[in-house]
C-alpha cells in the first residue's frame, strides 16, 4: 500500500454558528486524484483551504505529506501546488517571467521552460499575460503551480468557464500529471470531470461525506437502469433492476399493437445522477 | 536575502512594466512641480518660492509613492487573489512584504533625485546642503507613509474603490500640508486640521533640512509626529492587514 499523502480524521470547523465541516474523514493516497464533490456551501473550500494552510480547524487531525498544515511552514510549501479559482497573475509580464518569479521562490524549482511546455503555452512564452485567452491563463495558473515541481497539486475547479475543447484539453494536462506521480485533490462540480480524472470520489452534503469511493463503486451502487420512451406525446420513464425482462415486455406489447417506442432509450446512471441524487435529498430534510 | 532580492527585482520589473503606476506614482509629482513651481514666484521664508514648492513636492511624493502607491498595489493584488496565491508558496509573509515596500522606497528615492535635478535644470533651486540628513528624512517620509499604506489597505473593501478611498485621503491632506506650496496664507481652521496630520510635520522637516540647512535632529518633535503615525499604520496593518481578496 503506498502511503497517504493526506489524511483527514473528524475534521470540524465552523463559522460563528454555522457548522461549515462536520467531522470529515477521508485519506488520499500518494499519486492518487481524488475528487471532492458537492454543491455549494457543502464545506469543499472549507476542507481543501484547511489542507492548503490558509484556515485554521477547529477540531480533528490533519495530516499533509506529513506535515500539520496549520503550522504552515516553507518546508510544507516547497511541496504543494496551489491552483485557485478566482486568481489573476500580472498582466505585464510575459508568461516567462511569472514562471520564474515563481520559480525563485523554491528551493529546487523545476526547469521553468520545461514547466511552459508541459502546460502547452511553448508558443506563448514571451506573450504577455494580458494576451492570452481565457484558456491559456488557467493553464499559465497551472503552471504556475507546478514549477515547485511538488508532490501534491490542489485544483479549484479547474476548468469551469472553458469551452469543451478546452476542457479536453485541461483533463489531458492533469492525466499527464497524474503520470508525473503526482497527488492531486480536484475540486469540481462537473461530474463527469470527476469520473474521467477521478481514481477516487467523495461527495460532501452540508458539511458531511454522503458517499465515497471509486466513480464505479458510485454508480453501480444504484442498481437502476433507466428506460424512457414517449406514449401518446406523453414521456414514459421506468426505473428498473432488471432491464432485460423490463424491455422485452415492453417491446413485445409495443410490437402486438403495431406501435413504435417513440424516443426510446436504455441508460446506466452516471455519478451525475448519483449525486443529484445524493445532494437533492436535502430539500427533503 | 536571495529570496528578497529576488522579489525585488521583480517589483521593480512590475512597478516599471504599469505604466499607470509609472505615470501617477513617479512622474505625476514631477509634473506637479513644474506646474507649480511656475506659479509659486517671489520668495518664501526668505528663499525663492521654487525651493518651497520642491520642498512640498517631495513631501506629496512621500505619501504618493508610500501611501497611496503601495496601497493601491496592495490592494489590488490582494482582491486579484495573487497575496493569497503567494502566501501557498515558501516565500515567507515578512519577505515578500518588505521586498514590496523597499521597493517603493527605491521608487521613492529615484523620484526625489528627478526632482532636484529637474528643479535644478527649470529653476535653478540648489542640490541639498545637507545630504545626509536629506536621505534620512526622504527615507523616513516613504517609510512611515509606507507603513499607514500598509495599514490603511485593511479599510478598502474592493479594488474598484481603491483609487478613489486612497485619494480622497491624500489629495487632501497634501493640500492642507504644503504639499502643494506653502500654507501660511491659509485660513486657520485648514491650518489647524493640518496640524494632526502626518505629512505636515514630514514638509516642515524637509523645509528645515532644504531652505534652512538643518540637520534632520534640529526638529526632533517633527521627526515624532511622522514616525509616531508610522508605527500607528503598522500596528493596524499587523492587526488587520489580509492576504485573501475580502469577497470571494
Amino acid at each position: 500500500m503506498t502511503p497517504a499523502a493526506i489524511v483527514v480524521r473528524d475534521l470540524r470547523k465552523s463559522y460563528g454558528t454555522h457548522e461549515a465541516v462536520r467531522g470529515v474523514s477521508f485519506e488520499i493516497a500518494a499519486g492518487e486524484v481524488f475528487g471532492l464533490l458537492g454543491p455549494n456551501g457543502a464545506g469543499k473550500t472549507t476542507t481543501v483551504e484547511i489542507l492548503e494552510g490558509y484556515r485554521r480547524r477547529d477540531g480533528g487531525d490533519v495530516s499533509v505529506l506529513g506535515h500539520d498544515p496549520a503550522r504552515s511552514n516553507p518546508q510544507f510549501r516547497e511541496r504543494i501546488g496551489v491552483v485557485l479559482q478566482q486568481s489573476q497573475l500580472f498582466a505585464n509580464l510575459t508568461v516567462r517571467e511569472i514562471h520564474l518569479m515563481f520559480a525563485g521562490y523554491y528551493e529546487r524549482p523545476r526547469a521553468v521552460d520545461e514547466v511552459i511546455e508541459l502546460v502547452g503555452l511553448r508558443e506563448k512564452r514571451d506573450a504577455r499575460v494580458k494576451t492570452l485567452s481565457g484558456g491559456q491563463k488557467r493553464r499559465l495558473d497551472l503552471g504556475v503551480a507546478l514549477v515547485g515541481d511538488p508532490d501534491l497539486v490542489f485544483l479549484d475547479e479547474p476548468t469551469t468557464g472553458f469551452d469543451p475543447a478546452a476542457r479536453r484539453a485541461a483533463w489531458e494536462m492533469i492525466r499527464a500529471l497524474r503520470s508525473l506521480g503526482k497527488t492531486i485533490l480536484l475540486t469540481t462540480h462537473y461530474l463527469d470531470e470527476a469520473e474521467q480524472l477521478a481514481d477516487r470520489v467523495a461527495v460532501l452534503r452540508e458539511g458531511r461525506i454522503v458517499r465515497e469511493g471509486t466513480p464505479a463503486d458510485l454508480t453501480g451502487g444504484t442498481e437502476e437502469t433507466e428506460i424512457r420512451y414517449r406514449r401518446d406525446g406523453r414521456e414514459v420513464l421506468l426505473r428498473t433492476g432488471e432491464p432485460t425482462r423490463v424491455l422485452n415486455e415492453l417491446t413485445t406489447q409495443a410490437l402486438a399493437e403495431g406501435r413504435e417506442l417513440e424516443g426510446l432509450t436504455v441508460r446506466r446512471p452516471t455519478l451525475e445522477d448519483v449525486y443529484l441524487l445524493l445532494t437533492a435529498e436535502e430539500d427533503d430534510a | 536575502m536571495r529570496l528578497f532580492l529576488h522579489q525585488l527585482r521583480y517589483e521593480q520589473l512590475l512597478f516599471w512594466r504599469s505604466r499607470e503606476a509609472a505615470f501617477f506614482v513617479f512622474a505625476f509629482p514631477l509634473l506637479l512641480f513644474v506646474l507649480l513651481s511656475s506659479v509659486y514666484t517671489g520668495t518664501y521664508l526668505g528663499k525663492p518660492a521654487a525651493w518651497a514648492v520642491l520642498a512640498g513636492i517631495l513631501g506629496y511624493g512621500a505619501a504618493n509613492t508610500g501611501f497611496a502607491g503601495l496601497a493601491l498595489l496592495l490592494v489590488g493584488r490582494r482582491e486579484m487573489g495573487f497575496l493569497k496565491r503567494v502566501r501557498s508558496t515558501p516565500i515567507p509573509a515578512h519577505v515578500y512584504l518588505s521586498a514590496v515596500l523597499v521597493s517603493m522606497l527605491l521608487i521613492f528615492v529615484f523620484q526625489a533625485v528627478a526632482v532636484l535635478v529637474l528643479g535644478k535644470l527649470l529653476k535653478s533651486t540648489p542640490f541639498p546642503h545637507q545630504a545626509l540628513s536629506m536621505l534620512l528624512v526622504i527615507l523616513l517620509g516613504a517609510a512611515a507613509f509606507a507603513a499607514i499604506g500598509l495599514g490603511f489597505t485593511s479599510l478598502i473593501r474592493s479594488a474598484e474603490g481603491s483609487s478613489a478611498a486612497v485619494n480622497f485621503v491624500l489629495l487632501p491632506m497634501a493640500f492642507l500640508s504644503g504639499g502643494f506650496g506653502p500654507t501660511t496664507h491659509y485660513g486657520r481652521v485648514l491650518r489647524t486640521i493640518g496640524d494632526v496630520l502626518p505629512l505636515k510635520y514630514f514638509v516642515q522637516l524637509v523645509y528645515a533640512i532644504y531652505l534652512h540647512n538643518h540637520e534632520i535632529w534640529s526638529k526632533p518633535g517633527s521627526i515624532a509626529v511622522v514616525a509616531a503615525w508610522g508605527v500607528a499604520g503598522a500596528l493596524v496593518a499587523i492587526r488587520r492587514f489580509r492576504w485573501e481578496p475580502v469577497e470571494g
